[in-house]
C-alpha cells in the first residue's frame, strides 16, 4: 500500500540512542533472588490477593484476582513460596508503597497446567474474558485492560485497527526487538485482535528508524497471509502517541473529550497483541515483558524479565560503569527517576536506563518564560503550553482546563524545547493533579451533604410520626375517659338488673346507652366465663375446693370467684 | 403646555416600566437565595458544626446576611476563606482556630459496646452498627467532624489523618531549587 501519510502538527526529534541496545538479541534474565509482584499493575481496580505468606505457587498461578471489569489479574511469574503480601516502594514517581506479593523462586520455574486453546472456536466474551484473566494489558505504556477495548461499538463502525509498533522514544528499543524477533507471534496477536473487532482495514504503524523490525513484520504478514498494512512513518517524537499515530496512518484527527472508537479507530502495542497471542494460544499469562536495559551501562541489551524483578538486579546484568547514580524507569522524555533502584519492574516497565551527569546533565535553573512561542510549535496536540503554563504557576486550575489541559498527553516536548528550560510537563502534572484531587473532594462534600440532609429529613420523619403517635393515643384516651363517664352516669340511673340497661339508656342519650350496654354484656360475658380447668375435676378436688371457699368465706374474704362460687352453688 | 406634554411622557414612561418591572418580578421569581447556595458550595460539607451554626447549610445563610464572618470553618482552610472572600468581595481574614491536615474517625472494635450514640451524633451516616453490636466508620464517607467522639461513653473512637496512598498522591508544584553559589577559591 503506497497510500500517502499524513502528520501531526509539532513534535521534536531528540537524538534516537536507539542503536546501542539493538545489537544484542534478546536473552533471558536470570532468575532473581526474590520477585515483590506489585498487585496494581494495570489502570482500574486493584485486584485482590488470592494467596497467602507460606503458599506454594507456580509459574503462572493466579495470586492477585481482577476487581471489576477494568482490572486485570495477577499472576505468579515463577514457581517458589509466598514470602509475604505487603507493603513495598512502587516504581512510581511519588516513591509511596502499595501491596505486593513477594516470592522467594524455588529455582524449577515450573508451569502449572497450561491450557491452550483455538480462540476461533470460542465466543468472542470468552476470549475477552480470557484475555483479563490472563492479566492482558496495554504494554505500550498505558497499561489498560486490552478486553476493555475488545468490545466493538453497536453504534460505529471500526473502520481501521492501528497497531502501534512506532516506539517514538529515545533509548528504548524493546518493541523493535520484539517485531525482529518474534513478528509471527505478533501477526497472529493482532489476527486476534482483527477478529474480535472486525475493522476493515489493519494497519501497523512503524517509524522508518527500524527497517529491520519492519521488513520481518511484513515478512511475517505475508508468511501467514494476512491482509495487514506495514506502514513505516516518519521518525518524529511523539509519532507513537495513540492520537498521533491515529493521525499519521488515517488522517483523522481525535477530538478533544472523544476517544478514538467515537471515529471507529482502535489502537494496540505489538507488544500487546504478543502477549495475547503467548495467552490465549499457549495458556500463558503475562508473566514476564521485554525491557530495554541502557543508558550508562557496558552492555545495552533487551531482556526477556519476570515481573517483579527488583530493577538493580536486573541492572546488574549489563554492567552499569561505576558512576551510574539512579535509574530512570520509561524513555528520557517521559520517563521518571525511581525512588529506589530496588523496585520491582512491572507491566508497564518497557526501559531501564542507568543515569549519570554525563548522559542527562542537570537542568540549568529555570528562567522566566519570554512568551517565544516555541511550545506551543512543538505541542503535538496544538495546544498552548505557555498559556497553560501561565495558569498552572498561578494555580488557576479553571482557566488551564479553558486551555484544554487534559488533552495534553505530558510527551514533554514542550519542555525540550523551552529556552528557558521552564519544566512545562511538571506544571501541568501539578495541575492535573490538583483539578482531580478537588474533584473528589467536591464528589465527597456533595455525598456529605446529600447523606447529611437525608438524616435531617429522617429525623424530622421520625419526629412527625412520633408526635402522631402521641396525638393518637391521647384522642384515645380522652374518648375512653367520656365513655367511662357516660357509663357510670348510666350505670347510676338504671335499675339493679343486668338486662334492663338498654330500656334505661335509651330515654337518656342512645349512644351512651349503646356503649354501657356493651359494657354490661361483656360483664356478663366475664362472669359467664369458666376457667378451662374446671371440666375435668374429681369429686375429692371439689370438696377441697368448696372446703377452702368456705374457709375464705369464714375469714371474710368476700371476693371469691365467681366461678367458684357457681361450682359451690351446684 | 410643553412641560405638561414632558411631564406626561415621563409618567406613562414610568408607569409602562414599572409594571413591567413589576410583572417581571413575578414571573421570574427566584426561589431560595442564590448567594446561599454558592456560599454552600464552597464550604466543605462536614457538617462539623465548628462555626457555632448547626451545619454548613445555617452557616452559609448566616454569611449571606452578613451575620457571620468568613473565617469560621476550620476544615475549609485558608483556601475556602479565600475563595469566599473572592466570592463576597470581602476581606481576607485569617482562620479563626487551627488548620488541621484531614482526618478520618477511627473506632476500636474490640472496645466498643455498642451503643448506638456515636451512630446518632454521625451527621453524616458514616457509622454502620447496632446496638450490642460492633459499631464501625465507612472510611470514604467520613468527613473528619470529630462529632463523634464526645457521646462514646469508652472512648474508643480516635481520630488519625488521612494517609497519603498512591491513588490520592498529588504531583508537587514544580519548586527551583536554590543552592548555594560555589565559593570561589580567593585569588
Amino acid at each position: 500500500m503506497l497510500a500517502s501519510l499524513f502528520r501531526f502538527k509539532g513534535g521534536v526529534k531528540p537524538p534516537t540512542h536507539k542503536a546501542e541496545s539493538t545489537g544484542r538479541p534478546i536473552a533471558p534474565a536470570p532468575l532473581p533472588s526474590r520477585l515483590v509482584v506489585p498487585l496494581h499493575q494495570s489502570i482500574g481496580g486493584t485486584p485482590k490477593p488470592v494467596v497467602a505468606a507460606g503458599d506454594r505457587v507456580l509459574k503462572g498461578q493466579l495470586i492477585g484476582e481482577a476487581d471489576g471489569w477494568i482490572s486485570a489479574a495477577v499472576h505468579a511469574p515463577t514457581s517458589g513460596t509466598v514470602r509475604e503480601i505487603a507493603m513495598h516502594v512502587q516504581p512510581h514517581p511519588s516513591g509511596l508503597d502499595a501491596l505486593c506479593v513477594v516470592i522467594e523462586p524455588d529455582g524449577k520455574d515450573e508451569w502449572i497446567e497450561r491450557q491452550p486453546v483455538d480462540y476461533r472456536l470460542l465466543p468472542p466474551e470468552e476470549v475477552r474474558e480470557r484475555l483479563q484473566q490472563a492479566g492482558v494489558v496495554g504494554l505500550g505504556g498505558a497499561v489498560f485492560p486490552t478486553h476493555g477495548k475488545l468490545n466493538p461499538s453497536k453504534t460505529v463502525p471500526m473502520e481501521e485497527l492501528v497497531i502501534n509498533g512506532a516506539e517514538c522514544e529515545p533509548f528504548i528499543t524493546c518493541d523493535d526487538l520484539l517485531m525482529r524477533e518474534r513478528a509471527e507471534e505478533v501477526v497472529r496477536g493482532i489476527a486476534i485482535f482483527r477478529d474480535l473487532l472486525q475493522p476493515n482495514k489493519v494497519l501497523i504503524g512503524i517509524e522508518d528508524n527500524k527497517p529491520e523490525a519492519a521488513a520481518a513484520m511484513r515478512a511475517a504478514v505475508d508468511a501467514l497471509g494476512e491482509p495487514f498494512f506495514v506502514i513505516q512513518v516518519p521518525t518524529l517524537y511523539p509519532a507513537g502517541g495513540a492520537k498521533q499515530l491515529i493521525r499519521v496512518l488515517t488522517g483523522k484527527e481525535v477530538p478533544a473529550a472523544k476517544r478514538s472508537t467515537d471515529l471507529g479507530v482502535q489502537c494496540f502495542n505489538v507488544a500487546t497483541a504478543y502477549t495475547a497471542w503467548r495467552a490465549i494460544a499457549h495458556g500463558e499469562p503475562v508473566v514476564s515483558r521485554l525491557v530495554t536495559v541502557t543508558g550508562n551501562v557496558h552492555e545495552p541489551r533487551n531482556y526477556e524479565v519476570l515481573i517483579g524483578t527488583p530493577m538493580d538486579e536486573l541492572l546488574k546484568l549489563a554492567t552499569p560503569h561505576p558512576d551510574t547514580d539512579g535509574i530512570i524507569m520509561g524513555g528520557p522524555m517521559m520517563g521518571f527517576l525511581v525512588p529506589d533502584i530496588h523496585v520491582p519492574v512491572v507491566k508497564a516497565t518497557n526501559c531501564l536506563i542507568a543515569h549519570n551527569d554525563r548522559l542527562f546533565p542537570p537542568k540549568a535553573p529555570e528562567m522566566p518564560c519570554i512568551r517565544c512561542g516555541s511550545c506551543a510549535e512543538a505541542c503535538p496536540h496544538e495546544l498552548q503550553p505557555f498559556e497553560m503554563y501561565w495558569f498552572a504557576r498561578a494555580k488557576n486550575f479553571g482557566k488551564t482546563q479553558e486551555y484544554a489541559i487534559f488533552d495534553c498527553i505530558e510527551c514533554g516536548c514542550c519542555s525540550y524545547v523551552c529556552p528557558s528550560r521552564i519544566p512545562l510537563v511538571q506544571y501541568f502534572r501539578f495541575a492535573k493533579s490538583e483539578i482531580w484531587a478537588r474533584e473528589r473532594e467536591k464528589n465527597a462534600a456533595d455525598g456529605a451533604k446529600d447523606r447529611f440532609e437525608f438524616k435531617q429529613f429522617r429525623e424530622d420523619r421520625e419526629k412527625a410520626e412520633k408526635a402522631e403517635k402521641l396525638a393518637k393515643a391521647a384522642a384515645a384516651q380522652a374518648a375512653k375517659k367520656a365513655a367511662e363517664a357516660a357509663a357510670a352516669a348510666a350505670a347510676g340511673d338504671a335499675a339493679p338488673a343486668t338486662e334492663a340497661p338498654v330500656a334505661v339508656g335509651a330515654a337518656e342519650d342512645p349512644k351512651k346507652a349503646a356503649v354501657a350496654a356493651a359494657m354490661a354484656r361483656a360483664k356478663a360475658q366475664r362472669e359467664a366465663a369458666q376457667p378451662k380447668n374446671m371440666d375435668a375435676v374429681t369429686h375429692e378436688q371439689e370438696r377441697e375446693m368448696a372446703a377452702i371457699d368456705a374457709r375464705r368465706e369464714a375469714a371474710g374474704i368476700a371476693d371469691a370467684p365467681p366461678a367458684a362460687a357457681e361450682k359451690k352453688a351446684d | 403646555m410643553d412641560i405638561l406634554l414632558a411631564i406626561a411622557i415621563m409618567a406613562l414612561g414610568a408607569v409602562v416600566l414599572g409594571a413591567a418591572l413589576g410583572y417581571a418580578s413575578i414571573k421570574f421569581k427566584v426561589e431560595g437565595d442564590p448567594l446561599v447556595e454558592k456560599i454552600e458550595a464552597i464550604l466543605p460539607q462536614t457538617q462539623c458544626g465548628q462555626c457555632s451554626y448547626p451545619g454548613c447549610k445555617p452557616y452559609a445563610e448566616a454569611i449571606a446576611k452578613g451575620e457571620a464572618d468568613i473565617n469560621l470553618c476550620p476544615p475549609g482552610g485558608m483556601e475556602g476563606v479565600q475563595r469566599l472572600a473572592d466570592l463576597l468581595g470581602r476581606e481576607v481574614k485569617p482562620l479563626e482556630a487551627e488548620e488541621k491536615p484531614k482526618q478520618v474517625a477511627i473506632i476500636d472494635e474490640q472496645t466498643c459496646i455498642g451503643c448506638t450514640l456515636c451512630i446518632q451524633a454521625c451527621p453524616v451516616d458514616a457509622i454502620v452498627g447496632a446496638a450490642k453490636q460492633m459499631h464501625t466508620i465507612i472510611a470514604p464517607l467520613c468527613t473528619g467532624c470529630e462529632l463523634c467522639l464526645p457521646p462514646c461513653p469508652v472512648e474508643c473512637i480516635l481520630m488519625a489523618p488521612v494517609s497519603e496512598t498512591i491513588d490520592n498522591w498529588k504531583w508537587k508544584y514544580p519548586v527551583v531549587e536554590i543552592k548555594p553559589a560555589a565559593l570561589r577559591d580567593a585569588a
